[in-house]
């Protein structure tokens, strides 16, 4: 039998629904446009007024949102509330020196602590669950955000945070722990760990992993539920929107993740072109959020790449259900659960004497590890007859990125002329990860 | 007194070696010595050659990274104890080696040792000093 956290709403007919969201977004708009004025100058010079959005196809009307605006405004420039009902800020890492900031009423807690309860049930976890929070709390919305859904929910949360993998083994063991969130990845190394330590998955209570924060593969997750003996689910969020608990995989469907649209209104758009795209269509996923206070966000282009589906799900649930996020619309790339960007790579190299602009980076997944090496072209400026030399250079380089990433690298050196030259975009990046 | 190498650069992958040959021969450059000194990602071909210039515009013009350094070139008896009575010295003189090769000539009785010292003049300075036979690029390509 389904568990629903919010049957009626979950449930609810599509016409019901769109009726609800029609009347959020017309809110939420109005309030917008009063309050923030990078909202309403953007808004004006596209000649939109709140009174404009008469049905939920109007929404293709308004201007998108991208994280270079959130950038633009930081850190609280978007909030649509006076700083004193700010309860809460979040953050995530910043990529180019700033990181993005968004704030929280304590309505705003609630609602998201109601979604991520409303997650984990669709996971089936109950209040009589242990829930081993892996997620790491800080500014990272991953920790917390799961914190208050799972205490929400009314099962024991266990807030363990990332790391120190020995002794997360040991709580699961003693504590008995059933359900694990966590990144993917953190997941295998759990599963890694134990294996060398010689501790049976099967003897610990563990029963259902609710796994996101990076993208990963069906097969991985199949590698998942078979090392760890539990059932993998995915849950998608992005700090922008609200944090995990966006949209979230139920035990019954096939068919990705139901996003929880009465508070996020998404819509699958042309990357290039902007054009909103019918359903079933790949495109870029935009989020519109309809109930939140003191940060909410209008057509957000997430740059992750999925589908929409508007079938019935065998759940029960109404709400549409988008496709695993696998790809990006941009070259960012998730290391280790670190973003990076070609960009910040090629900062570094550009500021390393005598390296010339070609250079690639590859990207492996050994065993559950992401590698990145980046190729640098070996000019005859930093050439030497001396291998030290070289590998100075090399670990110089290799330092300089980890300082600026906070990721480990190899740098190899390669012939010159050996990287692929572009026609056009330069294609810096090689992922060769099966995701 | 000092003899002119090339270094090239490589990848460690495969016929890279006999493609640099092929090269060479094309255009009658003869190699006299040479060493390879490689890691696990990238290898230092170095050459001494009888045309040093025609070698490195050839090289480069095949998109090989080519670099030019002074070596010194040492000529001692091809007996037991030759480079031990080198080394010696150099030790005494308080010289930095960077890298080494050696090579015999062809009537066999001298073997030719390359150094590549971080100090090249000095270097040449005390290994005359000592007595030794040091010789140039041409007569290298002479033996």
């Amino acid at each position: 039998m389904t568990l629903y956290w919010e049957e009626e709403i979950e449930t609810l007919p599509r016409v019901g629904l769109e009726s609800i969201q029609l009347k959020r977004l017309q809110h939420l708009v109005a309030r917008v446009y009063e309050t923030v004025a990078p909202y309403r100058e953007k808004m004006d010079a596209a000649g939109v007024k709140p009174e404009d959005i008469q049905s939920l196809t109007d929404l293709a009307k308004l201007p998108f949102t991208v994280k270079e605006d959130l950038r633009e405004n930081y850190p609280f420039g978007l909030f649509t509330v006076p700083m004193d009902q700010v309860v809460r800020v979040h953050a995530s890492s910043g990529t180019t020196g700033k990181p993005t900031v968004v704030g929280y009423t304590k309505k705003d807690i609630e609602t998201w602590s109601g979604l991520m309860a409303r997650a984990l049930t669709c996971a089936g976890v109950t209040s009589k669950d242990m829930v081993h929070n892996a997620y790491g709390y800080g500014l990272f919305t991953g920790g917390l955000g799961a914190h208050y859904g799972i205490e929400r929910l009314g099962a024991t949360v266990i807030p363990v945070s990332g790391g120190n993998t020995k002794r997360q083994i040991t709580i699961m063991q003693d504590f008995k722990s059933s359900v694990l969130l966590a990144t993917p990845s953190y997941a295998l190394n759990l599963a890694e760990t134990m294996e060398g330590l010689g501790v049976d998955p099967k003897s610990l209570s563990l029963r259902v992993g609710v796994f996101g924060a990076e993208p990963w593969s069906e097969n991985m997750r199949e590698e998942v539920e078979r090392k760890l003996n539990i059932k993998a689910v995915d849950i998608y969020g992005l700090s922008e929107v609200i944090g995990p608990g966006v949209a979230m995989q139920c035990l019954e469907g096939e068919k990705g993740l139901h996003i929880f649209e009465d508070h996020f209104l998404p819509e699958i758009i042309d990357p290039d072109t902007g054009e909103v795209l019918p359903p079933g269509e790949k495109g870029e996923l935009v989020f519109t959020t309809l109930t939140k206070e003191a940060f909410p966000i209008i057509r957000y282009r997430t740059k992750d790449i999925s589908r929409l589906f508007y079938d019935e799900c065998a759940c029960g649930r109404t709400l549409v259900r988008m496709e695993k996020v696998t790809g990006r619309t941009d070259d960012m790339l998730i290391i280790r659960g670190v973003n990076v960007f070609p960009s910040q790579i090629e900062h570094v190299l550009m500021g390393t004497e005598g390296v010339e602009p070609h250079y690639q980076i590859v990207v492996n997944r050994e065993g559950n590890m992401d590698t990145m090496s980046v190729e640098v072209e070996v000019s005859e400026d930093i050439f030497s007859d001396e291998i030290k030399k070289l590998e100075n250079l090399t670990k110089r380089i290799q330092a300089d990125i980890k300082d600026m990433l906070g990721v480990t690298c190899r740098v190899k050196l390669v012939e010159p002329k050996t990287i692929q030259r572009s026609e056009g975009k330069a294609q810096r990046v090689i992922d060769n990860r099966k995701l | 007194m000092k003899v002119e190498q090339i270094a090239v650069f490589l990848e460690n992958k495969s016929g890279r070696l006999a493609e640099i040959t092929a090269k060479l021969a094309e255009e009658n450059i003869n190699i006299r010595a040479l060493s390879v000194a490689d890691t696990a990602d990238f290898g230092i071909l170095r050459l001494i050659v009888d045309n040093v210039e025609k070698a490195k515009a050839t090289l480069k013009s095949n998109g090989f990274t080519v670099g030019i350094t002074n070596v010194i070139a040492v000529e001692v008896a091809d007996k037991t104890g030759g480079l031990a009575g080198v080394l010696k010295t150099i030790d005494e003189e308080k010289l930095n080696v960077e890298y080494m090769y050696a090579f015999v000539n062809k009537t066999g009785e001298n073997a030719v040792l390359i150094f590549r010292f971080d100090e090249t003049d000095q270097a040449i300075e005390s290994l005359q000093r000592t007595g030794y036979t040091i010789l140039s690029g041409k007569e290298i390509c002479a033996l």
